[in-house]
């Protein structure tokens, strides 16, 4: 079955003042349908630059040098840019932001902005609605639609857990907690009934306490509704809880990829390996990975990591491995994958 | 309930900033001159007519007891009395009053309706000629002296062109109506060739005094919409997919708008301010006029019952817009 | 001091504040060479009555006034009057409201409310109104023109400053620093001070071009320096009666007074964006962050 989403040699740059920085490098991942997929990588490694690529929504300094985005089949790249605003964007695939405390106008209320979603991008919505002419200002809401959206709305909030779903509508965000402003944002993502959810660290800035409620909450939501999700993280920990698959990446490349199982199970990356060994263990010893993030304006050429990595040969920084499949659905981008032949 | 508690709240503020103001007045108009009394009297007068002036109006009494009088009387609405028209100053503010309103309202009117949108389309279009075009302007619009722009346009429509009268507020006979603001009571009263008279004699003045406010409003907003434009919650919009005019037409401009309301606010004491000027070159019947009127004629009760009027004015202004501005951004409501 | 040489540098980058810098400077230089790039210098006080109202060119680059004196020359002085104005009633003003501003926020007493109360109401209330009381009440001169507009420009750089200290005050570094017994002076002057200059110079290079603004307005309502000065204000004021035939009387010294505020306002526009701290950060975080 062709997978639902599929990133092919993305390659994305920034203008910044110091020059240009190649914050992804000919990058690719899949996604099947009804999969949730973890992106796991430190700070800098170009995981939401990826998800936002997903979206279009990059900052004007931008640039896709290469690749494509293929989602059901087509290149979102390629596709005229008003159609993937009101057809993917919000309905086929939707967001969970990482920061609830702004991801809301403090002006209007939850219900204000839940229903304005709701207009746009309700699955309810008219097959002519994208074929009128009348500017978006002045469209109207048809109270039919409107109140079925609404009832829908209410059922999903429930879903979520959010107490007194009715009243919630009324308050503005600020009167949430975190965890309860992230239910609204999973809540929001759920509506439009998408296929793809993109969901860039959406419990970092919870309490830990929040966070494992909201995971579970999330993932028996998904999975429920067999929408599948890209979930990035920098948390290994995280990513075990949620993931059906886990993604490594390193400084705008992706090193590994694999189910929890294997992964968590039989790392072959170099990289990975040092990442789980620098997970707090009870034993007390904190191991890290010494050297530092390389700049991403003059990245060492060929694997991005080799220059960190103890099993580093002279081919690592001539050019960057290929993909190599270890059995099932494991595959690795390494010259020298560990435990491997 | 929480609204109330924030008026009372802005009233505690209020109250004793307006007996400072009249502390202030008072030192002017009493303590610094080396006779206030010789002032008023006027250059003819005799040292023994000073003098008794200075008994009648109480000024010989120690400064304390004579500001709790001079208090007293402005709460009674007392303004004093004009040296030149022997009338009490406060009708002849209340006379001139709508003029001024008129002139004021329609300047601002024109500065939000052209200078918001403006301001808008300069941050959308960052960068572009557009917007350098209109930082040109707006540079320049708080670089003009105000009376010379009047002059100037003066000049150029009414001297040379032709095309609207030279000052006053109406050539002829005004409209018959109850607000005293000659284009509402002309529409009122469906009198089109008075209102066009008479919008064909505030357009100067009100362009004029529009000028700094419309470049004052451009740049707020425009610096307005590009910080509100950096926020999560226009990135979540973005990546959700709402229709782009939607997301800035209602929730930026929103966002951007609570500042800027407080600049509406004090867009009106700028205005206000700049009325006096204008007025003045464009003889237009209003409060700026008088006080320009009494300064030339020595009315020296004038002057000062016209900057205590003012300044109360603007004190209240303040104290509006802060209420406003609590209203309009909720999060102050329930902080 | 290498820091204020990078600043420097990076405002020479800044085109609109060094076209800013450049204007400021003609003027000035115009101000203080007056008597030698004058073409008529006497004619600051002597009167041509046969020579009145000649449109430019020829002898006199700017035509001649009702008094038959020469518009450029008079001019020219009425920079220094200009800059004079400008310097010492924002100097004063400085003077006055930063230790004002310093006091108040510092210390936490009903005279820090006192003081800020004071500030309010002029910051309330436009500077032109109360400037015009305080100069029809002492008459119009050069003096008490500068004294008027000082009176009330003080109270910005105040409320200025007390904010800022208010919120300095509140950062650890300060309470350690009074903890460990260093005296208020001390405190507010090595620790306090360097952090508020930066918002005081921006608002002193804005403060100008209001100011000279404001002196010229009182200067057109006849409440300024009396004749003979060629106070640009009241040229204007003279010029009037005789529109629209002599144009260039009136356009000379409203243009003189545009280009003079324009440069202070384009210079303090640049010093603001390299000196204030929050649009630095705000560039900083919209440029693309490799944390993406």
């Amino acid at each position: 079955m062709p997978d639902l989403l599929s990133v092919t040699d993305l390659s994305v740059e920034f203008a910044t003042d110091r020059g240009v920085a190649r914050v992804l490098d000919r990058i690719s991942l899949s996604v099947a349908a009804g999969e949730v997929v973890g992106l796991v990588g430190e700070s800098g490694c170009g995981k939401t630059t990826l998800g936002r690529t997903i979206l279009g929504i990059l900052p004007g300094s931008a640039r896709i040098r290469s690749g494509a985005v293929r989602f059901k089949g087509r290149d979102l790249l390629e596709l005229d840019p008003v159609a993937v605003n009101d057809e993917v964007r919000g309905r086929a695939i939707t967001f969970i932001p990482q920061d609830p405390w702004s991801s809301l106008s403090p002006l209007f209320t939850v219900g204000t902005q839940i229903m304005e979603l709701m207009k746009w991008k309700s699955p309810r919505r008219d097959e002519r609605w994208s074929r009128e002419r009348w500017p978006a200002l002045v469209r109207r809401y048809a109270r039919d639609r409107r109140r079925a959206d609404l009832d829908a709305v209410l059922d999903v909030l429930r879903a979520v857990q959010m107490p007194e779903p009715e009243r919630a509508l009324r308050r503005l965000p600020h009167e949430f907690s975190g965890g309860q402003r992230q239910r609204l944002m999973i809540a929001m993502a759920l509506l439009p009934s998408p296929d793809l959810i993109i969901a860039d660290e959406p419990t970092t800035a919870l309490d830990v306490t929040i966070q494992a409620q909201i995971l579970r909450l999330l993932r028996d939501l998904v999975k429920g509704r067999r929408v599948s999700v890209l979930f990035t993280t920098h948390d290994l920990a995280t990513a075990y809880e949620i993931c059906d698959r886990v993604v490594v990446m390193y400084a705008g490349q992706e090193m590994e990829s694999a189910p929890t199982d294997a992964f968590f199970g039989g790392p072959a990356h170099p990289y990975t390996r040092k990442l789980l060994e620098s997970l707090p263990s009870p034993d007390g010893d904190i191991r890290d990975i010494p050297g530092e993030v390389p700049s991403l304006i003059e990245p060492p050429p060929g694997c991005r990591f080799h220059p960190r990595c103890d099993y580093a040969t002279a081919e690592c920084g001539a050019g960057r491995p290929e993909a190599r499949a270890l059995g099932g659905e494991h595959r690795v981008r390494c010259y020298h994958p560990v435990g491997v032949a | 309930m929480r609204i109330l508690a924030l008026v009372v709240r802005r009233l505690a503020w209020f109250v004793p900033t307006l007996l400072g103001l009249l502390a202030v007045t008072f030192v002017i108009a009493r303590v610094i001159p080396a006779d206030p009394v010789a002032l008023i009297a006027g250059e003819t007068a005799t040292p023994a007519q000073v003098d008794a002036l200075r008994r009648q109006l109480g000024f010989d009494r120690p400064l304390p007891v004579q500001f709790v009088d001079y208090v007293r009387r402005l709460v009674g609405g007392d303004l004093g009395t004009s040296l030149y028209t022997t009338r009490p100053i406060v009708d002849d503010l209340a006379n001139r009053l709508p003029a001024t309103i008129e002139l004021t309202l329609v300047a601002m009117a024109a500065s939000v309706i052209v200078g918001i949108p403006l301001g808008v389309v300069s941050a959308l279009w960052r960068n572009s000629a557009v917007d350098h075009a209109l930082r040109v302007i707006t540079v320049s619009g708080l670089a003009i002296a105000s009376f010379w722009l009047g002059i100037m346009l003066q000049l150029l429509f009414a001297m040379r062109l032709g095309w609207t009268p030279l000052n006053g507020r109406l050539a002829g006979f005004p409209p018959r109506g109850v607000t005293g603001l000659y284009l509402v009571d002309a529409v009122l009263t469906w009198d089109w060739a008075t209102f066009g008279a008479a919008l064909a004699h505030i357009a100067l003045p009100a362009a004029t005094l529009a000028f700094p406010a419309l470049a004052t409003l451009v740049r707020f907003t425009r610096a307005g919409v590009l910080e509100v434009m950096q926020s999560n919650f226009v990135l979540y919009e973005r990546a959700m997919g709402l229709p782009r005019s939607v997301i800035v037409w209602k929730y930026i401009l929103r966002s951007a708008l609570t500042s800027t309301l407080t600049q509406i606010g004090l867009l009106f004491g700028i205005l206000l301010a700049g009325a006096v000027v204008t007025e003045a070159v464009f003889d237009w019947p209003g409060i700026g006029t008088y006080a320009v009127n009494s300064i030339i004629r020595s009315d020296y009760n004038a002057v000062m019952g016209f900057t205590v009027w003012a300044g109360t004015i603007f004190l209240v202004v303040n104290l509006l817009v802060d209420i406003a501005h609590s209203v309009v951004d909720p999060r102050e409501r329930v902080s | 001091m290498t820091s204020a040489l990078y600043l420097l540098a990076r405002l020479g980058r800044d085109r609109s504040a060094l076209i800013g810098l450049a204007l400021i400077l003609v003027v000035i230089v115009a101000a203080v060479l007056a008597p030698v790039l004058a073409s008529h210098p006497g004619d600051v006080f002597e009167i041509h009555p046969a020579k009145r109202l000649q449109p430019p060119g020829g002898e006199h680059l700017l035509g001649t006034d009702r008094m038959g004196s020469d518009i450029y020359s008079r001019l020219l002085f009425g920079a220094r009057i200009t800059i004079v104005i400008g310097i010492i009633a924002v100097g004063a003003s400085v003077v006055i409201g930063v230790p004002v501003g310093l006091v108040a926020g510092y210390y936490h007493t009903w005279v820090s409310d006192l003081l800020m109360r004071v500030s309010d109401i002029f910051l309330a209330v436009p500077q032109v109104v109360l400037a015009i009381a305080i100069a029809q009440t002492l008459g119009p001169s050069l003096p008490n023109v500068i004294l008027a507009l000082s009176v009330t420009y003080w109270p910005w750089f105040a409320r200025l400053v007390y904010a800022e200290t208010r919120s300095l005050g509140k950062e650890v570094f300060i309470e350690s620093t009074a903890a460990l017994g260093a005296s208020p002076f001390r405190v507010i002057a090595l620790h306090v001070l360097p952090n508020v200059a930066s918002p005081i110079i921006v608002r002193a290079s804005i403060g100008m071009g209001f100011t000279i603004l404001t002196a010229a307005a009182l200067g057109f309502l006849g409440l300024g320096p009396p004749p003979p000065t060629p106070e640009w204000g009241r040229t204007i004021a003279e010029s009037r009666e005789f529109l629209p035939d002599a144009w260039w009387y009136a356009l000379a010294p409203g243009l003189a007074i545009f280009l003079t505020v324009m440069g202070f306002n384009l210079l303090g526009d640049g010093l603001r964006d390299i000196l204030d701290p929050r649009i630095r950060r705000a560039a900083a975080a919209s440029a693309p962050d490799a944390d993406a």
